[in-house]
């Protein structure tokens, strides 16, 4: 946990306070009858159990096996996507941008934590933090480096800053040797930050 | 507005840390204060620019104290006072001292799914044509409203040129005042060298989402 700690101290400042302070405020918002604190539960329930990163991954997996649906995606992103029935909140107009040998694509909200929900989930406490923030439209490769990975020089970085209600998706590169996977074992390969554009997908060899 | 919610570029901000295998939430309070920010919209009846506004109209210091859902707690808390759904007394309290104030609607667990899938979508159909075209050339106006706005700083008299357009879209800064008025929206590409002449990447290109009356023709 001491590492934990270090990377997210203001998640733990105060937090006693906090926490005191966000149950008094539920239980005045239940009592006043604004709130239905079993729907509550739902919003919870539903982002930490069923939205998620590995609704982007069958997205990606996909575009990479069926070339008409990869054209539909990258011509309609909101519909394609709602193909898997991915939908709703935070992924209202979709946009989904595609890395080639020559260009490398990255994703922020330098303004807030614009990310898209129905395919990724909720956004990691980085993707919203300062350093994140500052360095993506300035500095990628800076960003890249502290992910631990370099672009070749020659790769022209691409940033799109999310500040209306677009969201973009990453379609990264399907990895080299990986001919005649099926759908689901290469969505295993797609991790949540290579469809951020702050890392890569996983070659064939670091999965079972 | 101009504040230190609007972060890009900024030179004092130190090195990204990502956490392996990172938990949607940190703690039990992150949980339910990011569940109560969603369901209060319903009785509350704000958007979701008067929510931004909500959270980033504040001084740096505050902003730049809190946590993300510290953030957003401090943001329905507003919200909320603004409108006497809840009164300061209360939140220092931390319980009921006055009535409930009516409302209209809240949102029940089963209406949860139904609300999530029909999010928020932002197109409307447009007033007038589009003034830009993909290709053109065109300058970011450099303007400091401090009121609610879209416009990132860093972009804020560079030129650009349009390579997206996206049909007509709510009008955050007058969407923040109650008022959707929906312009064109715009992708806006940047040269990298022209943003950050000093940046070390010359092969960087930056694109923000720019509503039209952002925009001026060169």
């Amino acid at each position: 946990m001491g590492e934990h700690d270090h990377h997210h101290d203001h998640d733990h400042s105060d937090l006693s306070e906090t926490e005191l302070r966000v149950r008094a405020l539920e239980s005045i918002l239940t009592e006043k009858g604004y709130v239905d604190p079993a729907a509550l539960d739902l919003l919870i329930e539903t982002y930490e159990t069923k939205v998620g990163p590995r609704n982007g991954a069958r997205v990606v997996a996909r575009a990479w096996t069926d070339p008409a649906y990869r054209e539909r995606l990258l011509a309609d992103a909101t519909a394609a996507v709602a193909e898997l029935d991915f939908v709703g909140r935070q992924g209202e107009h979709l946009v989904a941008v595609e890395n080639t040998p020559t260009t490398h694509n990255m994703v922020v909200c330098t303004l807030c934590s614009c990310y898209p929900w129905p395919v990724l989930g909720l956004p990691p406490v980085w993707y919203k933090s300062a350093p994140y923030r500052s360095k993506a439209v300035k500095d990628p490769r800076g960003v890249l480096k502290d992910f631990g990975f370099d672009l070749p020089a020659a790769t022209k970085i691409r940033v799109w800053d999310s500040t209306a209600e677009i969201r973009y998706l990453v379609l990264p590169m399907r990895p080299e040797g990986t001919e005649g996977w099926s759908e689901e074992r290469l969505a295993d390969l797609v991790t949540r930050d290579s469809m951020i554009g702050t890392g890569l997908p996983k070659q064939p060899g670091e999965v079972d | 507005m101009d504040g230190a919610h609007d972060m890009g570029g900024v030179a004092w901000s130190g090195p990204v840390r990502p956490e392996p295998n990172e938990p949607p939430f940190h703690a039990e309070w992150e949980r339910r204060a990011f569940a109560l920010t969603l369901a209060m919209a319903t009785p509350g009846g704000w958007n979701i620019d008067m929510s931004r506004f909500a959270r980033e109209n504040r001084p740096a210091n505050d902003y730049l104290g809190m946590s993300y859902f510290q953030i957003w707690l401090a943001g329905i808390e507003r919200l909320m006072l603004e409108r006497k759904l809840i009164e300061a007394d209360e939140l220092a309290a931390g319980k009921v001292l006055h009535p409930a104030k009516p409302v209209a609607r809240i949102l029940k667990r089963d209406d949860v799914a139904a609300v999530l899938r029909r999010g928020g979508p932002t197109e409307r159909e447009a007033k007038a044509p589009a003034l830009f075209a993909v290709g053109d050339r065109v300058r970011a106006k450099d303007i400091h409203p401090v009121t609610h706005t879209r416009l990132p700083q860093y972009v804020r008299g560079h030129v650009g040129q349009i390579e997206l357009l996206h049909g007509s879209h709510v009008f955050p800064d007058s969407n923040s005042r109650g008022n959707e008025d929906p312009q064109w929206l715009y992708t806006v590409t940047f040269a990298g060298s022209d943003l950050w002449p000093d940046a070390p990447d010359p092969g960087l290109t930056v694109s923000v989402d720019a509503w039209e009356p952002y925009l001026e023709r060169v």
